[in-house]
């Protein structure tokens, strides 16, 4: 099911524009792995180039490696959409599809890739949901739009999507930072229990967060504004927060920088 | 005040002034009213455009006056605000009401069910009866065969161009669809009229006027669209592309659903634009009093047409103009009920909030 990321060399350009710099690091399977750093830093383009997501954006072009257990998502003849049903991603605003009801938005990503029987979709659905903590919450309420839950629900909904299609991996680009705490304390109890089937992999601005649910954390900084983010260094969660080996990762995490 | 109390005698609130009572405003625009109407029958005015004038004028300077005398200068020029809209709202809303009500007072005289499904077929002009059978379909066809054609032209380019179009083709597109908005009719219609009729050959017919119909459709449904595609928030299709899906899937499934009812909507009133143009019809298709529901061959009766010709056949009264009054408001009617037809998708396909 889970499988490691092997990054190397990567750089990752907006036209022109180099938004990060020859990033290389080994995402651990069935682990939580957390990015933390400054704003513009590059963390949410590094996670987006993880899945393929980067090219969407006008612009957005990728160089460099990423090996996915043994094949490489960058290399000659593969397929972007196949890779992204590989790799899932939740975002940061919940964005459930305004037009679906709860029970559609979990079985949009099968459904919109090929036919399923009823049955079955059931099942996902069911499965996906308890997967995220929502059944329970949503089960009377299935055939209501999605975005008639409150933010938090929403949130899980995404991630109930998200595992519907079995990926093996799944990116989550600061997906707390639109909840309020106790949403967030469910979040965060969903990922490590997901961490046993998936290699999670989790962008966040709050270290107390990080340090609370990831096993490994990388660190990403920039030198300054307009030039390109790197990754300074990537390690141990206990070790970054007890005893980096960068001063810049120190200063970062106590709070001295700038 | 002599019996006034120690703790009336704090200093005035800063937060607190002088208010007149929510009556105010109708009061000024009532007695506005008056005086105009006063006024115009002492000096002898018999127009009632004069009157409502003065009384407008009054409403604004007398509220401004009032109110800067009572309540102070910001808050009086707070009501003239509110009263130029107001004003503004009226000087909008007097033509169309006044055009729907001249329509429907002359035109229900003679429409009846006998009079939408007759044809005027061996009716003279100045005869009582007959009716417009054969112009309801001659419209219909006309302007559901340019609603075949425009419609998915106009979609698939907004398409094109909200989600595929990066450089110069997107922006010529773009150019091209900007200055077709600006074609007037005429100028359609005689270019299919050079290109159909006179260097093909064909006849006229009502789907040679459906193609200018087209050509004037085309442009109003790729804008609307755009602006309708435009609005779909970019994190529902990373949401959908994320999970694996292709792009096309992504657009036909999770963009259009989203969008569908604000390019209905904006479909409905491209055709309503169209579905009284004349021009183009005049060129095209011509005319005929017979009922002719074959659009691809020999001239076809329209509604615009109709009421042209009735009103110039009739000399100003008569069952003609009546006919031509009928007619008309049955047009104002089919457009409406288009209009109707479009919110009311709008409103079932909208985006859900409810729990």
């Amino acid at each position: 099911m889970a499988k490691r990321i092997d990054v190397s060399g990567l750089n990752a350009y907006y036209g022109s524009f180099l938004a990060i710099e020859d990033i290389s690091m080994t995402v651990e399977p069935r682990s939580v792995t957390a990015f933390i750093g400054p704003s513009g830093c590059g963390k949410s383009t590094f996670l987006r180039t993880l899945n393929r997501m980067h090219e969407v954006t006008p612009g957005g072009r990728v160089d460099g490696k990423v090996m996915l257990d043994d094949e490489n998502l960058y290399g000659p003849g593969i397929d972007p959409v196949a890779v992204r049903r590989e790799v899932g991603m939740v975002f940061q605003r919940p964005n459930p599809f305004p037009t679906m009801s709860v029970y559609d938005n979990v079985a949009a990503g099968l459904r919109l890739n090929g036919r399923y029987k009823k049955s079955e979709m059931d099942d996902v659905v069911e499965k996906s949901l308890k997967g995220a903590n929502l059944w329970n919450e949503v089960k009377d309420r299935l055939n209501k739009p999605g975005s008639g839950l409150s933010g938090g629900q929403q949130q899980r909904l995404c991630i109930a999507r998200a595992i519907a299609v079995e990926p093996n991996v799944l990116l989550m680009d600061e997906p707390c930072s639109a909840l309020d705490p106790i949403s967030t304390l469910a979040i965060e109890d969903l990922i490590g229990e997901l961490k046993e089937r998936f290699t999670i992999v989790i962008v966040t601005h709050n270290m107390q967060q990080a340090a609370r649910v990831s096993d490994r954390t990388a660190f990403f900084n920039l030198a300054a504004v307009g030039q390109p983010g790197k990754l300074i260094e990537i390690d141990e969660t206990e070790r970054i927060f007890s005893n980096p080996s960068v001063q810049a990762t120190e200063d970062y995490i106590s709070g001295r920088f700038g | 005040m002599s019996n006034a109390s120690l703790t009336d005698q704090r200093p005035p609130s800063s937060l607190r002034g002088a208010t007149l009572p929510k009556w105010f405003a109708w009061a000024v625009a009532a007695g506005a009213v008056l005086l105009g109407l006063g006024i115009s029958f002492a000096a002898g005015l018999d127009s009632s455009i004069q009157w409502a004038l003065i009384a407008a004028v009054l409403f604004v300077a007398g509220s401004y006056g009032i109110s800067a005398k009572v309540e102070g200068r910001r808050q009086a020029k707070d009501r003239t605000a509110t009263s130029l809209v107001w004003v503004a709202f009226l000087l909008a809303i007097i033509p169309l009401a006044s055009l729907i009500w001249t329509t429907v007072k002359r035109g229900v005289k003679v429409l009846d069910g006998y009079f939408l499904t007759h044809s005027m077929g061996y009716v003279r002009d100045t005869e009582p009866g007959g009716g417009i059978y054969h112009a309801i379909l001659g419209t219909l066809e006309q302007v559901g065969i340019a609603t075949v054609i425009a419609v998915p032209i106009g979609v698939l380019t907004a398409i094109y161009l909200v989600e595929y179009g990066r450089g110069k083709l997107a922006k010529a597109v773009t150019f091209f669809v900007d200055v077709m908005t600006g074609i007037p009719s005429i100028v359609a219609g005689l270019f299919i009229l050079s290109l159909w009729i006179l260097i093909l050959d064909m006849g006229y017919s009502g789907f040679a006027g459906s193609m200018a119909l087209a050509i004037l459709m085309i442009p109003v449904v790729v804008r609307s669209t755009e602006e309708m595609l435009k609005l779909v928030p970019n994190e529902l299709r990373e949401a959908s592309l994320a999970l694996g899906v292709p792009k096309w899937r992504t657009i036909i499934k999770v963009v259009l659903p989203t969008s569908i009812g604000g390019i209905t909507t904006g479909i409905m009133l491209a055709i309503a634009r169209i579905a009284g143009e004349t021009a183009p019809v005049l060129l095209l298709v011509w005319v005929t009093n017979l009922i002719n529901a074959n659009p691809f061959k020999d001239p076809q009766a329209s509604l615009p047409m109709y009421i042209y010709l009735q009103f110039i056949n009739s000399g100003g009264q008569g069952a003609a103009y009546d006919r031509a009054w009928a007619a008309a408001l049955t047009l104002i009617a089919f457009i409406m009920i288009l209009n109707l037809v479009a919110r009311g998708i709008a409103r079932w396909k909208a985006p859900k909030t409810g729990r």
